[in-house]
């Protein structure tokens, strides 16, 4: 690769002079600066939610009551909305993971190139380009109109978001699995279950628990798929089947347009701990791929 | 069935076997079951979630019929013509690909053509940072920090291209931070990872060969990357293109705190507007009866564009990258 993309390991030629050369520096100039324009806004957003969120964030702030938004920055918390957060995300993940790795075993071990099993995996593709507002309507449709609000009806909703995800991260992992591994055990008489759940799975296991880990972190972040199914509601809520609930994002959702000092405050520092969340997770899943990756492409 | 026999075929040992279908155990036939019932739920799920909010939004598209695309949305006086949201949508899609696009095939051209491996790396973490980094956050930064500070800059431009006839329209007065174009460039920075990624996937299917051949030629790296890449990874961007349009129509939470709320059909990029789904987070909690109808309908016509333009897209990108392996 190295060798392609630098021209000039090869045998010394003249450098093409002129218009030519400087058409090409400024292309390479056009480059680098697209990459810059790209970590300007990223470094920008980092460092104004660790400057305004650090100095909110106390033992209290995470585990104290919602306030009413005129209280002060140093009053009160985001507990409930922290343990709402958990509790939908741990749900929807235990929904989608089982769901989503099922879904890619079928596309990966039975399916082959069979009409059906192309036809589930494109819409799974298509499916991770459903906006998230529009699971949140769904939902609201077909359960929250019938059950009412709940912590379940959101952690669904996070579910339908994370299925389509976790299967296209599954399937490529499965992809990875070298045929010689399935071939052996067949070859020993297992069955096509008994390979796959011994065989299959635990070689391939480091990336799937990886990819599972980056869907968590981004359905953790979402706010439009609850904003119809949980309500954000300030009092803390630990049953998660019944009864409205809050989450972290709708939180700061509820407090980004408040006029209340106070409330923004609250807000920074419910953003930090979200990207902290977000970001624990992201270097989980880097961890996870490091140890347990024993086939890469 | 056919298909599983066939390729457990290699395993079965000669002789007279029945047919494998009838050896298998019951355990192993239920599995099969029930990977495929999960495999399904995608179909299900996405065939549910036409159904279910279709219902609920009937009243709004049989009372309105065309009247859905109508100009006035006046919940007060039950009018709910959805041109104005639509409209937003379009603009505000359109202003964050005009911004994202270049800036994206820029960083994928960057890490395919320019920087060694690893260089590479760091760059793809950084930029998968981006991706990480939640709706609501971008927007409560964009509605707290960055709309007011870009506010001083449309005044200023506004007031500089006043009486210009094609600028004046576009960016003079009326201005204000929450506007189109903020929730347009706050779309950019959350599509550029998706669009900066597949791309990067579509550019590097393209041969070492038909590289190495353009330099061979004496090409630069420009000349190689126009005559080399671009005519084989075109299809592939455009594909990529699309999912971004895709995920800038459908993003909520960002646009919904920084587009200025207002249901208003204008030429004036900087002036405060509306857009699909900022409109329903916005207004869904006050609704009720046809009003709820109406919003539900939104979600509807928005599930259906952004299922629209994936189905082309991924299939674009499908045989692209199909194109790129064989």
């Amino acid at each position: 690769m190295a060798a392609i993309t630098e021209p000039q390991l090869g045998p010394h030629l003249e450098e093409p002079a002129g218009w030519r050369r400087t058409k090409n520096r400024i292309a390479t100039i056009l480059m680098v600066l697209s990459f810059v324009l790209v970590i300007i806004p990223l470094g920008f957003v980092l460092y104004t939610v660790i400057a305004k969120g650090i100095s909110i964030i106390s033992w209290q702030f995470l585990t104290g009551p919602i306030p009413p938004q005129v209280a002060p920055a140093s009053e009160g918390g985001i507990g409930p909305a922290i343990l709402g957060t958990i509790e939908i995300t741990a749900v929807a993940a235990l929904m989608a993971v089982p769901l989503g790795v099922l879904g890619a075993i079928y596309l990966n071990e039975y399916g082959g190139k069979g009409v059906l099993a192309r036809l589930i995996g494109f819409f799974s593709d298509v499916m991770t380009g459903v906006p998230s507002i529009v699971m949140g309507l769904f939902l609201f449709s077909i359960w929250v109109l019938h059950f009412g609000f709940s912590g379940f009806a959101g952690a669904l909703a996070l579910a339908c978001l994370m299925l389509p995800v976790v299967i296209r991260s599954t399937d490529e992992m499965l992809k990875l699995v070298p045929n010689p591994l399935r071939e052996g055990s067949y070859a020993l008489g297992a069955t096509k279950a008994r390979v796959t759940m011994t065989v299959v799975l635990p070689t391939a296991i480091g990336g799937i628990v990886s990819g599972a880990l980056l869907a968590v972190a981004r359905a953790a972040g979402e706010t439009a798929p609850l904003l119809f199914t949980i309500l954000t509601v300030t009092a803390a809520n630990p049953n998660i089947f019944s009864g409205a609930n809050t989450a972290i994002p709708s939180q700061i959702f509820a407090n980004a347009t408040s006029p209340y000092v106070g409330a923004q405050g609250r807000a920074w520092g419910a953003a930090l701990t979200l990207i902290v969340i977000a970001f624990v997770l992201m270097i989980a899943a880097r961890i996870v791929t490091a140890r347990f990756t024993r086939f890469s492409r | 069935m056919s298909t599983v026999t066939q390729q457990a075929g290699p395993a079965v040992p000669a002789g007279p076997a029945r047919p494998l279908s009838e050896r298998r155990p019951l355990g192993d036939r239920t599995f099969q079951i029930i990977a495929l019932a999960s495999g399904l739920l995608v179909l299900v799920i996405l065939i549910l979630i036409a159904f279910s909010t279709t219902q609920q939004a009937s009243s709004w598209f049989t009372t309105e019929g065309w009247g859905i695309f109508g100009k006035v949305w006046n919940p007060a006086a039950n009018q709910f013509g959805a041109l104005s949201f639509i409209y937003g949508t379009a603009i505000t899609a359109a202003i964050a690909l005009i911004l994202a696009v270049p800036v994206s095939v820029g960083v994928a051209l960057l890490l395919t053509e320019v920087v060694p491996y690893r260089l590479a790396r760091p760059i793809v973490y950084v930029i998968d940072l981006l991706a990480v980094v939640p709706s609501v956050v971008w927007g409560l930064w964009g509605i707290l920090v960055f709309a007011p500070w870009i506010a001083h800059i449309y005044s200023d431009i506004g007031s500089a291209v006043t009486g210009v006839p094609v600028l004046g329209a576009l960016f003079g007065p009326p201005t204000g931070g929450a506007s189109f174009f903020t929730a347009g460039i706050i779309l950019a920075f959350m599509i550029t990872p998706i669009v900066t990624s597949l791309s990067r996937e579509v550019i590097a299917t393209v041969t070492a060969i038909d590289k190495e051949g353009a330099y061979a030629l004496g090409a630069t790296r420009l000349e190689m990357i126009t005559g080399a890449i671009w005519p084989h990874s075109k299809g592939g961007i455009t594909g990529a293109v699309l999912l971004g349009l895709g995920r800038a129509m459908g993003e909520t939470i960002a646009a919904a705190l920084v587009i200025g709320s207002s249901a208003t059909i204008t030429s004036h990029l900087f002036a405060p507007g509306y857009n699909m789904p900022s409109v329903i987070a916005n207004q869904f909690g006050e609704a009720s009866g046809e009003f709820r109808a109406a919003l539900i309908g939104l979600g509807v016509l928005l599930f259906v564009f952004t299922i629209i333009i994936n189905i082309i897209a991924r299939a674009i990108v499908g045989r692209s990258a199909e194109q790129g392996t064989a």
